[in-house]
């Protein structure tokens, strides 16, 4: 078992046609993800094909269509920034529950409107900015480079990309794999929250063990260290990048006024520390660091 | 993206948002001869750089004559104004010369995203002032907070609690105060702007409100359909670094420490920076070359490294994603044909293509210290940073 998506998992990719999209739902496919439509407005009716030939997926005008047509239950989103608030609504529209956009560089507002229209709709979108999704050897639905993952009992929630990569490769390494991993994405307005990731691997039977990766800024590893200090069992082990970030150039007041002291790494890790979790000083420990968790309480 | 207070004021007075009457000037001259024209017996000289906290650091200064203020510009102008919000300092290109206000209360509002709830929201408190960060730190219950729903925006009713909360009583005043708190709400979301602050928000001893200080902070990933907008950029308030490395899509701070880092993804740019300094050493700068570096902008990234004096050392660090460890690796190669190569480079490469990668950097001829992870990559950087490797 694992958390949100497995080998059942029927993949729509919005912006299948263009560069991006192609170049990773082929990588998708040959992890062996089952991609069974694309959309691209305009182009539907078109039989998407990657490089070498090996794929065959059809492409649809709307979201709506290729669900109807393919029976797609998820969405992976690679559409540009300016397009891309709509093509997540869109995937929601269509029935999707599961979304994951990767897409950088969209609009804050656009993410505030779309929180805003799904909330309480049912609807988990991962992202945006944010590597995707991955249950070891059964479905990626993301950009990560699918060998450094290997199927396990550990879950991954991470912020960054690369650390997530960083993390699981380490935990790869000394054979010790993962239920899911989860990349929710590095901007301020993100579908997944950190809370809400812990949350589902603790529900999660066959998931042992939790990571979690965060940043300095916003309070999400603040919430998932109250939620962990009362909710979960489970080891976790925490990592805080950006220790030594220097406090940003800024020009107002309200950004120091909001925060009231909370969002950085300090104040992150102590959280992290007092809700239980092993944190770690720098991101080359998180290995080491679950493997002693791991044995400590007779999981490994 | 930031702008001036002048900008941010004409914005304001686009919107039917009461400002002081001002005319930016930019050396003595200019200066004297708009306070002559404004003719109000006091006048205030107002630094314009991308920076707060200006009058705590002898950047808003009051001026009884045309030429006092004259030589208040004289002072100002040509120099750089260190405030706390910018330690290094911004240079003073112009000033705004503004009519004299009778204040009688300053208020303090800033609208910006809260992130808790992924809703913008209002902060306005009665204690406004250049000790507003003081007050929300020991008196956070003075600061009022109201969230706006982005679908429909501020409602008045909202407007009129914060009016009410900050001890507003006056009819007039109470409306006058809810109209301004809505029009920054429509502004907010028509100019996609991630903060905007009013401090003080001034009630005059003629008993109305007037702005007498405007930020505006753009998102700079809606400038695209604000071309309007992205036109107010001033690229002296940029570190000339910096800027060459926005020209690149490079995001970029510099530091003060002596080893150069190059990463891909910012939360592994921040953890190499914190592994840096977790043996002892000092990372020079801040460097994410995002998600799709192409090879000339790695080799952009590199020059740019290269063109920092106190760099003694190189760490490049990437786990390959989106980035195949074949194009950075094909960036430095590149990189290191335009630029004289005569510091150490350590180089960390997993991933995506590692093997590909890998080799094209050993065989490229180029003296590169492998590291088999990051640990082993920032420790030789120190190493390197000191001369000791
Ligand atoms: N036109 C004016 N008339 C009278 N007083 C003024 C005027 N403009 C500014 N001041 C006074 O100078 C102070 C500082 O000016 P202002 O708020 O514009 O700059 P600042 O110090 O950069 O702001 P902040 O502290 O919010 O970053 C104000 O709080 C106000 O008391
Ligand atoms: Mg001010």
């Amino acid at each position: 078992m694992s958390v949100l998506v497995n080998k059942n998992t029927k993949v729509v990719v919005q912006g299948l046609t263009g560069k991006e999209g192609s170049f990773h739902a082929k990588q998708c496919l040959d992890y062996g993800t089952q991609i069974v439509a694309g959309v691209t407005p305009g182009k539907g009716g078109l039989i998407w094909k990657d490089d070498e030939g090996k794929y065959e997926v059809p492409v649809f005008n709307t979201v709506e269509e290729a669900v109807k047509e393919t029976g797609a239950d998820a969405s992976l989103i690679f559409v540009p920034p300016a397009f891309a608030a709509d093509a997540i609504m869109e995937a929601a529209d269509a029935g999707i529950k599961l979304i994951v956009c990767i897409t950088e560089g969209i609009p804050v507002n656009d993410m505030v409107k779309v929180k805003r229209t799904l909330e309480g709709t049912g609807v988990r979108y991962i992202g945006p900015n944010c590597p995707g999704i991955i249950t070891p050897e059964e479905c990626k639905m993301g950009i990560m480079p699918g060998h450094i993952f290997k199927k396990g009992r550990v879950g991954i929630v991470s912020r960054s990309g690369t650390l997530t990569y960083e993390a699981a490769y380490q935990l790869t390494m000394r054979g010790i794999g993962q239920s899911t991993v989860i990349g929710i994405g590095g901007d301020p307005v993100p579908g997944t929250t950190h809370r809400e990731a812990v949350e589902m691997f603790n529900n999660d039977p066959d998931t042992d063990a939790i990571v979690l990766i965060g940043e300095i800024g916003g309070t999400m590893e603040e919430e998932a260290a109250e939620y962990i200090k009362e909710n979960v069992e489970k080891p976790v082990v925490a990592y805080i990048a950006g220790v030594t970030a220097p406090p940003g150039r800024r020009m107002g007041h309200a950004g120091a006024i909001i925060s009231g002291g909370k969002g950085d790494a300090k104040s992150k890790m102590e959280a992290l520390r007092e809700a239980g979790a092993y944190v770690c000083n720098t991101p080359a420990e998180i290995g080491e660091m679950m493997e002693k968790a791991l044995k400590e309480r007779g999981l490994l | 993206m930031k702008i001036h207070e002048y900008q941010a004021k004409e914005i304001f007075k686009k919107y039917g948002l009461p400002v002081p009457r001002g005319i930016v000037a930019h050396n003595a001259h200019e200066a004297e001869c708009a306070a002559k024209e404004l003719g109000t017996p006091v006048v205030v000289v107002k630094a314009q750089v991308h920076a707060g906290g200006r009058g705590k650091a002898g950047g808003v200064k009051l001026a009884k004559s045309p030429e006092e203020a004259g030589k208040i510009a004289a002072e100002m102008i040509g120099n750089r104004l260190k405030t706390y919000q910018n330690p290094e300092g911004l240079p003073i290109n112009c000033v705004l010369i503004e009519e004299g206000v009778n204040i009688d209360k300053e208020f303090y509002v800033g609208l910006t995203l809260d992130r808790e709830v992924s809703r913008p929201v209002f902060m306005v408190s009665a204690a406004g002032g250049m000790e507003i960060e003081e007050i929300a730190k020991t008196n956070p219950e003075l600061i009022i907070k109201e969230h706006v729903d982005p679908a429909i925006g501020l409602l008045p009713y909202q407007a009129r609690k914060i009016a009410f909360k900050i001890g507003l009583t006056d009819r007039k005043l109470v409306s006058q105060f809810a109209k301004i708190l809505m029009t920054l709400s429509k502004m907010y979301f028509d100019l996609d702007a991630s903060l905007i602050e009013i401090n003080p928000l001034v009630k005059t001893k003629e008993d109305n409100f007037i702005c007498l200080d405007a930020k505006i902070d753009f998102d700079d990933n809606a400038l695209y359909r604000h071309p309007d907008i992205q036109e107010l950029e001033d690229t002296t308030q940029i570190d000339p670094l910096e800027l060459e490395a926005k020209k690149w899509d490079l995001n970029y701070v510099r530091l003060d420490g002596n080893i150069g880092c190059m990463v891909n993804g910012a939360g592994l740019a921040m953890a190499t920076m914190d592994t840096i300094k977790f043996y002892g050493g000092e990372p020079a700068n801040f460097l994410d070359v995002g998600g799709t570096a192409t090879v000339e902008r790695v080799a952009a990234a590199f020059r740019l490294l290269l063109s920092d004096p106190k760099v003694k050392a190189i760490f490049v660090n990437i786990f390959g994603g989106i980035v195949r460890c074949d194009r950075i690796a094909g960036g430095i190669i590149e990189a290191a044909k335009q630029v004289e190569l005569d510091r150490p480079l350590i180089v960390r490469l997993e991933g995506t293509n590692v093997e590909l990668g890998r080799k094209m950097l050993e065989e490229s001829g180029l003296n590169i210290i492998p590291a088999k992870d990051m640990a082993d990559g920032a420790q030789k950087a120190v190493e390197a940073a000191k001369g000791e490797l």
